[in-house]
């Protein structure tokens, strides 16, 4: 057992080493934005002076390694900073109810963290039985049905699969409420309804992939010694791709479930729209659009985070599959 | 004892190739009674083990049995529907397959495959069927029976997974077991304890079985009727010791006469010659695991050295230090006298060329996409600058020292060519570079006996024509009789034996050479029987090395 935590250690510093190279893309990416909040927020006939006055008040007139370090030492401390937004709007307004970019950002990150959750228990499940069904019944009306059905919802842009299952589950047929707008201490259930159309969108979007790969992972097992020794065992078929292909087929399915978990979190900007649900993608977008560094960076730290942390538990978990490292000779 | 259990009649199988259904199998009648044991034996193509699975009314993918019967007790198992045919495999026919190492589920315990059928044909409940698992992993004389259930695949050595995969396909006491060459994967000494092991078990529960092998002598030992197949065609069919005695047909009296070849062994070098390559105490590692210790010996120029041992005795990674694909952790290597750098990287290109190696697997050793003139013509161009018409005519030449007619094969892809004439383009790009030594790693484990023996003729014709020092690895004893002058043979990364031919075969031996040579199958029924009685039970196999 000793090799697999050395080897899970292993993964996790590279993680961490991992997100500091990304924190340095990040900074320098953003910053290497045309345009800053001074000129986004004064528009074109601001004056050089206003300009100029603004870029101090938020240290933006400082060099970038200063203000690198700066923000990292302060993201390394819990602090991600203040919104320019929000600096703009208090020396402005006066009021010193100044709302920190962590305040900003952790509801609206709730709220995506449970939309994922939500998709993740209808998609996953769903795709994974679907991708066994589909190999156990490989090449049959069944397995193409499914397969066509799946492409389809894939290949279609998501406002679109969004706009049908409003017009079928909320105006046609007024099951749903079309509008997701969630707020934190809703009850559990009503925001479960509340959420039920953006999930039900993106678990369409999402099952494609993961089914596929499970089909494809499994059937590949089938003509392994071991599956033709389970079928001259007198093995019902259900039974064989079950417990004699999947658990060997479960690395790459493992992996593609991951990638999928990491969209859920950061690229579901157009369904949040379109349903108007308060999630992290909004925020962000809208930020980027003003310029507004320290949400932009806040922002894509989680989203890197998020991509880094599943794909390292999709790394765990794949070598937990193997009995060969879980039991060592 | 008479009772018929399985009756085949005019059983014909086709497989798709190209989208065009051909025959493999052309009509095939068999017949085995309660408890008897039926050899199936035949070179590779020969349909052995198709016809082993139609015989449970299974086909591989891409194969159909296009017309004939398979009567088992009353049922036919060509017109049977599925839930029919599951409901009789494991419980009362069953299979062991070649690589047990394969074809276990290396997801599983051995123990809950081992329960899966009876457990699923609802015969045993799981404890109970646990229970008999360990007491026929006793009666297979595997170690630690109670608990050797309980690990792995990966945890448990190839010939203790082969004895337990025969418990497996006990559990259920089926009438009829096919057993598809559950010995070729294994060294000799570990052959004789899986077939002492197979041998006893389906004579004490009786058993009827068929048992599929290329091997004659393995069969010999196994079978009370022999059954001779030649490309989907029954050659003869006899009661063992009559086929063995007198083989009727022409084909068969040819697999019979394959261990005749044999090359006239060079008398001893004299004192104080140069060798061409010489091993001085040379070690090895991968990583931090040690597999060579001091391995010595000297090979001389125009002679052929074995190199024999079992799989993991260190002969293909001496190879690798002797090509420099693997440089020693200690001792060094001389050619010529000249001490060669330890990493091929340092080495010059004229050192590069005097040592070529021919692999195993013609197959995987030849690049799929690229021709047998460019496969052959690269390390021409490489080695001696000839490009060209030059270089295409050096290509003809060397496919004519190979056997091969150059204007017909030179433009063919690997894919084109049958087993044997790949494992000669091997060979003859090996030449390409004007060797004076070549590396021979198990050149002729994965060929039938007749290519294998071409091979062997080719080699040896060649080592007179260009003068060539063979290193031939192997652990095919039959293999070192036919062509080498001097033995040199490995255990656990040490040599423990060295010297001519002519001495290694004659008494005294090494007691571990010893036991090497008597694990020989030979051709004689009763040999595995004397053997036994000879070592005694407890001292075959595993149990007589680990004595070493």
């Amino acid at each position: 057992m000793g090799s697999i935590f050395q080897i899970i250690l292993q993964r996790l510093v590279l993680g961490i080493l991992t997100l500091l190279i990304v924190s340095v893309v990040i900074f320098v990416a953003v910053n290497a934005l045309p345009g800053d909040f001074a000129q986004a927020i004064l528009g074109q006939g601001a004056t050089e002076e206003a300009v100029a006055q603004i870029r101090a008040d938020l240290g933006l007139d400082q060099n970038y390694f200063m203000r690198y370090f700066s923000w990292l030492a302060n993201v390394l401390t819990g602090n991600l900073g203040i919104s320019f937004a929000q600096m703009n709007f208090a020396s402005n307004m006066g009021g010193d109810q100044l709302v920190g970019v962590v305040e900003q950002i952790a509801p609206r990150f709730k709220a995506t963290m449970f939309l994922a959750g939500v998709t993740a228990m209808f998609a996953v499940p769903i795709s994974i039985t679907l991708g066994v069904l589909a190999a156990l019944y490989r090449n049959s009306i069944f397995d193409r049905a499914v397969n066509i059905t799946t492409l389809s919802s894939i290949s279609s842009p998501e406002f679109f699969l969004a706009y049908i299952l409003i017009l079928v589950l909320a105006v046609l047929n007024p099951i749903f409420p079309s509008l997701s707008n969630v707020y934190e201490g809703m009850a559990l259930g009503e925001k479960l309804n509340r959420t039920m159309l953006p999930a039900l969108t993106l678990t369409l979007v999402v099952t494609a992939h993961m089914m596929r790969m499970t089909r494809a992972a499994i059937i590949n097992l089938l003509a392994s010694p071991y599956i033709e020794m389970a079928r001259l065992k007198g093995i019902k078929p259900m039974r064989v791709i079950v417990r004699h292909a999947l658990p060997n087929a479960l690395a790459p399915i493992i992996n593609v479930i991951a990638l999928n978990l990491a969209y859920l979190i950061t690229g579901v900007v157009v369904v949040e729209v379109v349903f108007v649900y308060p999630g992290i993608g909004q925020l962000f977008v809208d930020s980027v659009k003003i310029r507004d560094i320290p949400v932009v960076q806040a922002c894509c730290l989680i989203f890197a985070a998020a991509y880094i942390l599943l794909n390292l538990m999709a790394d765990i978990l794949s070598i937990l599959s193997n009995p060969r490292l879980r039991h060592p000779k | 004892m008479t009772e018929q259990l399985l009756k085949i009649r005019g059983l014909k199988i086709e497989g798709k190739s190209d989208e065009v259904w051909i025959p493999i199998v052309n009509g095939i009648d068999l017949d085995l009674k309660k408890g008897e044991v039926l050899g199936l034996i035949g070179e590779s193509g020969a349909g052995k083990s198709t016809v082993g699975l139609a015989a449970m009314g299974f086909t591989r993918d891409g194969c159909r049995i296009s017309g004939g019967s398979v009567d088992f007790d009353g049922v036919d198992l060509v017109t049977a529907s599925a839930a029919v045919k599951r409901n009789m495999l494991g419980k009362r026919i069953a299979y062991v397959a070649q690589s047990a190492a394969a074809s276990f589920n290396p997801a599983h315990r051995l123990i809950d495959q081992h329960t899966e059928a009876p457990t699923q044909h609802k015969l045993r409940v799981k404890a109970e069927s646990e229970l008999d698992g360990m007491e026929l992993y006793r009666r297979l004389r595997l170690p630690d029976p109670d608990y050797i259930g309980f690990r792995y695949p990966h945890q448990v050595s190839g010939g203790q997974l082969q004895r337990a995969m025969t418990a497996m396909a006990m559990s259920c006491r089926p009438d009829f077991i096919i057993f598809d060459e559950p010995t070729t994967a294994l060294d000799v000494t570990t052959q004789i304890e899986v077939l002492a092991a197979i041998r006893d078990i389906v004579e004490q529960l009786d058993t009827a079985a068929i048992y599929i092998t290329h091997d004659l002598a393995v069969v010999a030992q196994m079978a009370d009727r022999i059954k001779v197949l030649l490309r989907g065609d029954e050659v003869e069919e006899a009661e063992t010791r009559a086929m063995l005695s007198a083989p009727r047909e022409d084909y068969t009296k040819s697999l019979w006469a394959v261990r005749s070849f044999q090359r006239p062994a060079k008398p001893a070098i004299s004192a104080g010659a140069t060798p061409i390559v010489s091993l001085k105490n040379v070690s090895a590692a991968y990583g931090k695991s040690p597999v060579l210790f001091d391995v010595a010996f000297d090979i001389h120029a125009g002679r052929t050295v074995a190199v024999v041992g079992e799989s993991g005795s260190g002969k293909s990674t001496t190879a690798r230090c002797i090509t420099g694909l693997l440089p020693p952790s200690q001792g060094y290597i001389e050619f010529n006298g000249e001490v060669l750098p330890l990493d091929y990287r340092k080495r010059s290109k004229d050192q590069l060329r005097q040592v070529q190696m021919i692999y195993q697997m013609a197959d995987t050793a030849l690049n799929p996409r690229s021709s047998i003139g460019d496969i052959i013509g690269r390390p021409v161009q490489f080695y001696s600058g000839l490009t060209g018409s030059a270089k295409r005519k050096r290509v003809e030449e060397l496919l004519a020292q190979i056997e091969l007619e150059p204007g017909q094969y030179i433009d063919r892809l690997p894919s084109e060519l049958s087993g044997g004439q790949k494992q000669r383009i091997g060979i003859a790009r090996a030449l390409a570079a004007e060797p004076q030594f070549v590396i021979c790693d198990e050149v002729t484990s994965a060929l039938d006996q007749l290519v294998a023996e071409g091979i062997l003729k080719l080699l040896s014709q060649l080592q007179d024509d260009l003068g060539l020092s063979y290193m031939f690895i192997t652990h095919d004893l039959a293999t070192v009789r036919a062509i080498s002058d001097d033995v040199v043979v490995m255990k656990d990364g040490r040599v423990v034996e060295q010297g001519l031919k002519a001495e290694m075969f004659q008494p005294p031996h090494h007691p571990y050479t010893d036991l090497l040579l008597s694990s020989v199958p030979e051709m004689d029924p009763d040999w595995l029987t004397n053997l036994l009685n000879g070592r005694g039970v407890d001292n075959i196999g595993d149990a007589a090395v680990g004595k070493m």
